[in-house]
């Protein structure tokens, strides 16, 4: 699955809210076309990590480089790495004002200076492959929440990323359109699409991921395949975490 | 009452005056206002820090004293502030290009003052809008600018207008203070003549006095009432 360097590399980062340490001496490499899920009990620096790699959330300390490059500081170097990194959001974060093909287009054509008919034409494409293609001159309040997360899906397909971080992607769904996303997810991870998935989804963990992370108190507990995390996981901390969900 | 009709011309004149200074300042504070309220929200911090320091300081400012900085401190500093002598402009508003600086010092002042207030009301809706469309926005690659002309402006200024027409309002009756910084003939200094030099009875002219703010304000009063409701029957 993994050629050549890999795509995303945290070395040791450190980051702080204030005197709580969310991020301790975090290490972590993703190689092109893996996926990797992130679990953990809440508060454990989940969330926090995958926003580090866009730079949504800056880090106080360690090196994180994004396709052999080191992220940039603020400015138009940052605004070009961002769009080549696709995020998806627990609560959708669709552009309220804006149609759900506009919220495809908005990307293509003011940040890629795309043509608005190239844009559309791939936007359209895109919400046909999630499945929402008759949605998209509505508003996204007029769609359900699996809709709406599977056209901020496209909307983040849309720039053509070369890696999508997933933040609690169905956390927010009723539980029957939790499939729905799941799916999608699923068929971009046999695409070869690289993808940091943070969930507590562990059917799509032991199928679509190739690798498992553990997180408890902003340190990385364990890293490794899904068969061998769910078989025996080896920390006490993991253990207690996986028996506890695995018993709902 | 007679007052008010034999005088009539005296009164038209102090609300003309007043609607001038006003219209202007008001022009000039949204522009200083806009402009302050991107440096405080910028992620640029040292540009935020410039923006909260000129919120800080002219909000917390009694504006008596912006005024009198501009009325004495612009003539020790050797300026008549004359770059306000806009071409055009002061042929609509005749009290920009006069000779009297004191026009000039005192929309300088209200400017000042009230941009502090309208970058605040701008802010209010910018934070109306939920944190989540900016970041969406700056994880699909676009810049400071393009979030806010896009994303952000475009579901803010419904937020904003409200508490932007009560800035403005308040500035109308602000106006008020510039009789007392050597601006002749506006709606208030219109009271001192009448009452004073000409010796009138002071509540008919004071009846005067508020119709003629009352001109002015209770119409946009009027209007934030409409655009309101309309706002919420929309929610
Ligand atoms: N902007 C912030 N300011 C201060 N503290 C924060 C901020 N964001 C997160 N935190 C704190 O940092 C810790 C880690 O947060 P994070 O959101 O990364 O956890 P998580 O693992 O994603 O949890 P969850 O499963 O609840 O989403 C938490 O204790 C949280 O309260
Ligand atoms: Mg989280």
């Amino acid at each position: 699955m993994t050629t050549g360097e890999p795509l995303i590399v945290l070395d040791s980062v450190n980051k702080w809210f204030g005197p709580l340490h969310v991020l301790d001496e975090v290490s972590l490499s993703v190689g092109r076309g893996e996926v990797v899920v992130v679990i953990g009990p809440s508060g454990s620096g989940k969330s926090t990590l995958c926003r580090t790699i866009n730079r949504l959330e800056p880090i106080n300390s360690g090196a994180i480089t994004f396709d052999g490059q080191p992220l940039p500081a603020e400015g138009k170097a940052l605004a070009k790495l961002r769009s080549e990194v696709g995020m998806v959001f627990q609560s959708f974060n669709l552009f309220a004002h804006k149609t759900i093909l506009e919220n495809v287009t908005l990307g293509p054509i003011k940040v890629r200076k795309e043509k608005p008919a190239v844009a559309r034409e791939r936007a359209m494409a895109l919400l046909d492959r999630v499945g929402i293609a008759n949605q998209a001159d509505k508003f996204p309040a007029q769609l359900s929440g699996g809709q709406q997360q599977r056209a901020a899906i496209a909307r983040a397909l849309a720039m053509q990323p070369k890696a999508m971080l997933f933040d609690e992607p169905t956390s927010a769904l009723d539980p029957e359109m939790v499939g729905e996303v799941l799916d999608v997810m699923t068929s971009l991870a046999s695409d070869g699409m690289t993808m940091v998935v943070v969930t507590h989804e562990m059917g799509f963990a032991r199928h679509a991921a190739n690798r498992v992370i553990f997180m408890a108190d902003g340190q990385l507990v364990e890293d490794a395949p899904p068969a061998e995390f769910f078989a025996n996981p080896r920390s006490e901390r993991a253990k207690d975490f996986l028996s506890k969900i695995l018993t709902h | 009452m007679s007052v008010l009709i034999d005088k009539f011309d005296v009164f038209a004149g102090g609300f003309w005056l007043t609607l001038q200074i006003c219209v202007l300042a008001a022009i000039g504070a949204l522009i200083l206002g806009a402009v302050v309220a991107v440096l405080r929200i910028s992620p640029v911090p040292p540009l935020r820090a410039v923006g909260t320091a000129y919120v800080n300081t002219f909000r917390n400012l009694p504006l008596t004293v912006v005024m009198f900085f501009a009325a004495f401190g612009l003539p020790a500093l050797g300026s008549n502030a004359d770059f306000l002598r806009i071409p055009v402009l002061d042929s609509l508003f005749n009290r920009l290009g006069t000779d009297l600086p004191y026009f000039r010092f005192a929309l300088i002042a209200l400017v000042l003052y009230t941009a502090a207030f309208v970058c605040e009301a701008l802010r209010s809706g910018v934070n109306a809008v939920p944190a989540g469309q900016a970041e969406a926005a700056r994880s699909l690659g676009l810049t400071f600018g393009q979030n806010l002309r896009y994303v952000v402006l475009p579901q803010s200024w419904k937020a904003s207008i409200v508490p932007l027409g009560s800035v403005i309002i308040a500035m109308i009756k602000n106006s008020a203070l510039i009789g007392f910084f050597g601006v002749v003939g506006d709606l208030s200094a219109t009271a001192d003549q009448l009452t004073g030099a000409e010796g009138y009875a002071f509540i008919p002219v004071a009846i005067g006095i508020s119709i003629g703010y009352l001109i002015m304000t209770v119409p946009l009063g009027a209007l934030l009432d409409r655009i309101e409701k309309r706002q919420a029957v929309a929610r």
